[in-house]
């Protein structure tokens, strides 16, 4: 039976990914929920496009207890102060991520291409009108890119693709893609496949995905404790 | 000294004619956002507006079960606005949002900005510089039109500033001067637009005694502040 990984579990995935002292920026959507699979000995800084700077989880709609509407991430997600948490104004925000103090962030993705180009923000293709957010400003800045999504669209077609067909969101950005059935990092000489969530074979996650992958020497299962 | 604190969000913005540009935090939840003074624009019913609202005009952020609060959109619902700059254009999944459908029908003209430049935008806005260059964008539809540099081997796109005839801002208190202090995430980009208009009006939840805040706390010093309004219950909770 093949399953794939929920919303959750992507996030469980990508906290795995994150190092003691990054400063990480949380994109909206899978993203916001990976401060909640932080173990307590890993200091994760996490940054959020409105200027607070080292906040806690995100705090669940049967939470509404501790909800506070003056601390609130990108997504309007209520989240949870923490010792050492700071708080600037967007302009602040933005300077730690094009200076390059934002190690990674965690972005989604409509389509990402074999060269790494991101398309996240409109399905307009003339590119004229959508929802562009700070994914571009994090996209060219943050050191590394990480981008969490589901493999395929909703109809089933591969949203890793040869070349992306919907407006960029910044070319050759991104790093690693984790997605609901795979790992994929983006090297020099193409994509890699890493990981594979139990199920799915190589010849399954190829088959939806258009681009020619790389097989890793040590291809494994997907962990997430 | 001229008092700078007025009794009502009606006559703080009297004076706001058709055509007048209003630059307006909008992001992140209801905490930040100037919502008394976006309603009193409403009701005044002043047309042709050209709108800088940093984001949000969906109305995504809330919560089940608390109050719904009010977001620039509903200049746009209401036929006020020619022009909007902003850098969400759409609602979130399945939300309506009026600037999506003013946009596409052509009724509004809209500019849509990546979130860090909109900032540096207002930034300098500001801090009167003429215009600077910003890495983002390029190799995007976003470089469409804009002029392109490259500095020590990296390119870049000239970017101008924003600013605006008026500015909302939402603020945790004042004194009588306008000194500001903020609150958590509602900071936002309040700070930025505080300097970036002409005649900048805040709303805060309390009005303190000059010489009350610790200097080393005031974000937001009195001298670009022009009007100040109290809301009336404190403030959104």
């Amino acid at each position: 039976m093949k399953e794939r990984l929920t919303k959750e579990a992507i996030a469980i995935r990508i906290a795995k990914e994150l190092k003691d002292g990054d400063c990480v920026n949380l994109g909206i959507g899978i993203g916001t929920a990976v401060p909640n699979f932080i173990p307590p000995e890993k200091m994760v800084i996490f940054h959020s496009e409105n200027g607070v700077i080292g906040h806690g989880r995100v705090l669940t709609i049967d939470e509404v207890e501790f909800m506070d509407y003056n601390l609130v991430n990108a997504g309007g997600q209520h989240i949870t102060s923490k010792p050492g948490m700071c708080l600037g104004d967007f302009g602040e925000a933005f300077d730690a991520i094009r200076i390059g103090r934002v190690d990674v962030t965690v972005l989604g993705a409509l389509q990402v291409s074999e060269k790494g180009d991101l398309a996240n923000w409109s399905t307009d293709l003339s590119g004229a009108w959508g929802t562009i957010g700070g994914a571009m400003d994090m996209a060219i800045g943050a050191k590394k890119v990480i981008v969490g999504m589901a493999h395929t669209t909703k109809d089933g077609k591969p949203k890793i693709i040869n070349r992306c067909t919907l407006p960029l969101t910044a070319p050759e950005c991104v790093d690693l893609i984790i997605s609901d059935i795979a790992v994929i990092e983006m090297t020099p000489d193409g994509l890699v496949l890493k990981e594979f969530v139990p199920g799915w074979t190589v010849e399954d996650i190829q088959a939806i995905t258009e681009p020619k992958l790389i097989i890793a020497p040590d291809l494994k299962e997907m962990e997430l404790v | 000294m001229r008092n700078k604190i007025y009794s009502g969000f009606d006559e703080a913005i009297a004076d706001i004619p058709d055509g007048a540009s209003v630059m307006m935090m909008s992001f992140t939840g209801p905490g930040g956002i100037a919502q008394n003074l976006i309603q009193a624009l409403k009701n005044k019913g002043v047309k042709n507006l050209d709108i800088y609202s940093y984001s949000n005009f969906g109305y995504i952020g809330q919560v089940p079960g608390f109050k719904p609060y009010t977001m620039p959109d509903i200049l746009v619902e209401n036929g006020q606005v020619r022009k909007a700059h902003t850098s969400w254009g759409r609602g979130a999944a399945g939300q309506y949002c009026a600037l999506e459908q003013a946009v596409l029908s052509g009724k509004v003209a809209g500019e849509i900005i990546p979130q860090g430049v909109f900032a540096q935008r207002i930034r300098a806005g500001g801090s009167g510089v003429g215009a600077f260059y910003s890495p983002v964008g390029i190799g995007t539809p976003y470089e469409q039109g804009k002029e392109k540099r490259v500095i020590d081997g990296k390119e870049y796109l000239l970017e101008y500033p924003a600013r605006a005839s008026f500015g909302f801002i939402r603020a945790y208190k004042a004194d009588g001067l306008g000194n500001l202090v903020y609150r958590g995430t509602a900071r936002g980009i309040n700070p930025l637009v505080a300097k970036a208009c002409d005649v900048t009006i805040a709303e805060v939840d309390e009005i303190v005694e000059i010489g009350e805040f610790d200097p080393e706390r005031v974000i937001t010093p009195g001298i670009y502040i022009d009007r100040i309004v109290k809301i009336p219950d404190g403030g959104f909770k």
